[in-house]
């Protein structure tokens, strides 16, 4: 028996950091369907779930194993599954259900290019948009971008804390270099990692309303089992839970579906910047692509060229202001992402008029090089 | 094109069939210069969707900086375990890399310098052909240098399935003791040297 943290110093590839990960943030059920390149999260996860008493399940399909994470986390548990781009399109029904029923959950998307079957050995970023817009109906969710092994562990745990914290899908938008990538993976100690359980209803049991917002807009959520009465559907519902076909409850919940992210960008949106101060060009990238970034803006610098590079960590919500912001004052946009045009529309879109925008993207099978970059920086700039 | 900023950066492909143990080969050379050297290393793969007979690739790279973009354009170190694999990286290693073969696998052009060494046919010696990737490794340690000996040496223990471990080490020190006669072969890397890349 291995113990649930693994302190130390390892050597590993971004998938099983990402099960580490959810194994040291208190993850005890993992529901998935194997598919490449997202396979290694669920065998290392089938390893590791009897060392703490977790479950793992290998369900029919990926269908099965998105309800099955729901179901899980209604027991009171903490639970995750991973697949890749096809997985995930089956699993687009369920999220929407996750998300009215503000389930928390945590689903790995280990990207391979796409549409369909695509290319199930070799990477991409073309999820990006399907992870904010893939299930129907308006809302919101929160998606993280690692670039790095240790990032799959680290922001492994964060998705987790999100999840519980604001009763949330959070999803792991990775992809297939990244989650095979191997490198040093610093585990900490036990005691030095910070996680969050869901708020839990105290009071009395009789008055009890499960979708009564409490602190952030979020409502505690109690285990079934623990005596409180909870109606858990997919319809439009009141504070009770119960079924209300109207436009006033249908508006009440939405409103508080949504303002529970957006009033609270400030806490859940993580970005990092690398000599941004003084740049006339920002590159914006995530995840893999975010590491050929890098290595442009050093290039670029060389070459006296002020290139600075904002590096999405959350990609959704979508740090609109920032780029707004940045927008009044630099002389355009680069986005770099292993896609034909996603969140480029989104920077498009936040910086409007004030600064043009530009894309390096790809069709997916391979990374982005830093030639390709620099390429059109001094194309268009 | 990449490595600019990146300070003595080592940029190593080692390549063959899927089966050989390549991606193994790959991951005891980043993990050795990871937790064994306390180096910054990282690996990446190519491979088919097939699991045995594919062309397949591993990319290590080991710095002593933060390594950004993963990939490799000009290997520093290439090391060819079949000939498909050799004719595909040969035009890609910088003019002054080294070239490792297996010799029994790859007929490299003849103006080609190489250090050759019988990998397949020692492990089918020792009994089991699939630590032919266990003796390339012992093999590039002596004569490249990249990484140390002691980190090699515990990177393939623990890599290796458990009860395994001592005819590994022993496949490990084939090569490696092959390595250093190549080496030592070599008159002007006779002076204490124990890697041309060291």
């Amino acid at each position: 028996m291995e113990p649930k943290v693994l302190t130390g110093e390892h050597f590993i590839n971004g998938d099983i950091a990402c099960a580490e990960g959810a194994i040291a943030a208190g993850c005890t059920f993992f529901g998935a369907y194997p598919i490449t390149p997202a396979t290694e999260v669920a065998e290392r996860m089938s390893e590791r779930l009897p060392d703490v008493c977790g479950i793992f399940i290998q369900m029919e399909d990926e269908i099965a194993a998105m309800t099955s994470i729901l179901g899980a986390a209604w027991t009171g548990v903490k639970t995750m599954t991973a697949t890749s781009g096809p997985g995930f399109s089956l699993m687009m029904e369920t999220v929407g259900l996750a998300v009215v029923t503000e389930t928390p959950c945590v689903v790995v998307n280990v990207q391979r290019g796409g549409p369909s079957t695509g290319l199930p050995t070799m990477g991409a970023q073309a999820d990006m948009m399907q992870a904010k817009w893939g299930s129907h109906g308006d809302y919101e969710i929160i998606a993280i971008a690692p670039s790095s092994p240790q990032e799959m562990f680290d922001l492994t745990i964060e998705a987790f804390n999100l999840s519980e914290k604001y009763r949330v899908p959070v999803f792991i938008m990775s992809d297939e270099v990244v989650g095979h990538m191997s490198e040093k993976v610093l585990i900490p100690e036990a005691k030095e990692i910070k996680t969050v359980a869901r708020i839990k209803p105290k009071g009395r049991k009789d008055q009890f309303k499960p979708y009564q917002p409490g602190e952030n807009g979020v409502p505690p959520m109690p285990a079934i089992g623990d005596g409180y009465n909870v109606h858990v559907t997919g319809l439009t519902h009141d504070e009770q839970g119960y079924p209300v076909m109207s436009v006033d409850t249908q508006k009440d919940m939405m409103n508080r579906l949504l303002s529970k992210i957006r009033d609270n960008l400030d806490d859940i949106i993580r970005t990092e910047e690398y000599l941004l101060d003084d740049a006339d060009i920002v590159i914006v990238s995530y995840g893999v692509s975010a590491r050929t970034a890098f290595t442009a803006v050093d290039m670029a610098r060389q070459m006296g060229i002020r290139v600075g590079l904002l590096r999405l960590i959350t990609v959704w919500p979508f740090p609109e202001e920032m780029i707004r912001d940045l927008s009044k004052r630099v002389k355009g946009f680069v986005t770099v992402e292993i896609n034909m045009g996603q969140i480029s529309r989104e920077v498009q879109r936040c910086a409007g008029a004030n600064a043009p925008s530009y894309l390096v993207g790809h069709a997916g099978g391979t990374v982005i090089t830093p030639d390709e970059v620099i390429h059109l920086i001094k194309e268009a700039f | 094109m990449t490595n600019t900023n990146e300070k003595n950066r080592q940029e190593i492909i080692v390549t063959g069939f899927g089966g050989q143990g390549i991606i193994l080969a790959g991951r005891i050379l980043g993990q050795a210069a990871a937790l064994g050297d306390s180096k910054e290393s990282t690996l990446v793969q190519s491979y088919g969707p097939e699991s045995r007979g594919g062309a397949c690739a591993a990319q290590v790279i080991i710095s002593e900086d933060i390594i950004q973009y993963p990939y490799i354009k000009t290997p520093d170190l290439l090391v060819c375990m079949s000939q498909s694999a050799y004719d595909k990286y040969i035009d890609e290693l910088k003019p002054d890399g080294i070239l490792l073969t297996d010799q029994d696998l790859v007929k490299p052009a003849e103006d080609r310098d190489c250090f050759s060494i019988p990998a397949t046919r020692m492990a089918e010696e020792l009994g089991r052909k699939m630590m032919a990737n266990i003796i390339m490794i012992g093999f590039t340690t002596a004569v490249a240098g990249v990484i140390s000996v002691d980190a090699a040496k515990e990177a393939v223990t623990s890599s290796v399935p458990r009860g395994t471990e001592k005819m590994n080490l022993q496949a490990f020190t084939k090569g490696y003791e092959y390595g250093l006669s190549k080496l030592k072969g070599r008159a002007k890397k006779a002076s204490g040297q124990t890697g041309v890349m060291a």
